[in-house]
């Protein structure tokens, strides 16, 4: 998936934004700010269409989001990993964003299937918003307080051995930029790293995240409202 | 875009967006095509959704049946996503009544979008001295402005 020759795979961004789209609804009403409320929520949304989009044209969306295991996802670790505080959520949603912003046009110019074009392109222009906002935030929160530069420090020690399956060249100057202009350091690009969706082995979180999210849909098989 | 069936254009026209009821199904753009059968009884409209996860989405196109069955014995509804929908495809009614709602319209969109979005001017007095209070607002397409001339908040739809 790092290399611009490759298309990335459609499994594992299907499920990465399904699953992020999920920890970001986690906020609703918890947020610092109304404000923040709204935007985690409009992000949470964007996400969630896109992994319709590409749930569509894989299979039967509601089959593929509520009666999977967590072994038989694909999502990248770090868009399962618990929200934490506030620093944690935004330092990953940039991790995400940094790995979209160049997925999202891989797959516009790459793919011959129309629908997945369609949502590849759609998902470029929102994913513009989503990086800003994320951007803003590390920058905010690095470049802040004591306090907010702790917790981002915190977060920072935290994610970079998620960064294993979404990590590229481009990915490292992009967020390497954000960084620096948050005064935070950054890590040793070849450090070591966790790499094991692709096998199906995930944390321990998703089994949590998918009991929660599929709950509805497997006591009530077929349910419309 | 094909200007064949005005019958289904007019009835379009008055389909409004359910979140921003101002602007019909028409001023936003969406409609992409309609085709209508030789002898006027059916009818085809194509629409291109706005947003990824937009709630609005499946009401209008509810709503767009709705509409064409009271004048068409059969109407087909498809969706096309590619080219994505943008706010340059707009009508420039469709952008004064916004401006008139109280809403700042988009600007011209310029892809990749890179730098900060941001309104013409204050839609209430027509200041260009804005700030931005949010980025995302109470819809997919909107984000939160003020303007320190007049201190009024505002809606801006955002470039697409």
């Amino acid at each position: 998936m790092s290399r611009t020759s490759e298309l990335p795979a459609l499994q594992a961004l299907a499920d990465g934004c399904l699953v992020l789209s999920h920890r970001l609804s986690e906020w609703m009403s918890l947020a610092p700010t109304m404000e923040e409320d709204v935007a985690l929520g409009n992000i949470a949304l964007d996400l969630l269409g896109q992994a319709r989009g590409l749930l569509q044209q894989l299979g039967d969306e509601d089959r593929l989001a509520y009666f999977r295991e967590a072994q038989e996802f694909r999502n990248p670790l770090i868009c399962e990993l618990p929200n934490g505080d506030f620093a944690h959520t935004m330092l990953r949603q940039l991790f995400v964003d940094a790995w979209l912003a160049d997925v999202w046009p891989q797959l516009a110019a790459g793919t011959d299937d129309g629908q997945v074009r369609g949502v590849a392109e759609k998902a470029q222009k929102e994913n513009a918003y989503h990086l800003r906002h994320s951007t803003s935030w590390v920058v905010r929160l690095g470049d802040g307080t004591e306090e907010s530069q702790r917790r981002m420090l915190a977060a920072l020690d935290a994610l970079w051995p998620y960064r294993g399956e979404i990590q590229s060249d481009a990915w490292h100057a992009r967020v390497a930029d954000v960084l620096t202009q948050a005064t935070l350091p950054v890590p040793d690009r070849d450090a070591w790293t966790q790499r094991t969706s692709a096998d199906g082995w995930h944390t321990e979180h998703l089994g949590y995240l998918l009991a929660e999210m599929q709950s509805l849909a497997r006591a009530h098989p077929g349910a419309t409202w | 875009m094909t200007r064949t069936g005005s019958r289904a254009w007019a009835l379009l026209a008055n389909v409004p967006d359910p979140e921003i009821p101002v602007l019909s199904v028409v001023d936003l753009g969406i409609v992409r095509d309609v085709t209508e059968s030789s002898d006027g009884t059916a009818v085809t409209v194509t629409i291109t959704p706005t947003y990824s996860g937009c709630p609005a989405t499946e009401v209008i196109a509810r709503d767009v049946r709705t509409a064409l069955e009271t004048s068409y014995d059969a109407v087909d509804v498809q969706t096309r996503l590619s080219p994505a929908w943008t706010t340059d495809w707009m009508s420039d009614a469709g952008r004064q009544k916004l401006r008139d709602f109280g809403i700042a319209p988009p600007g011209r969109v310029l892809l990749p979008i890179v730098g900060p979005d941001r309104p013409d001017a204050c839609p209430r007095c027509g200041s260009r001295d804005v700030e931005e209070l949010a980025g995302f607002g109470s819809t997919p397409c909107k984000g939160l402005w003020r303007c320190t001339s007049c201190r009024e908040p505002f809606d801006y739809f955002k470039s697409h």
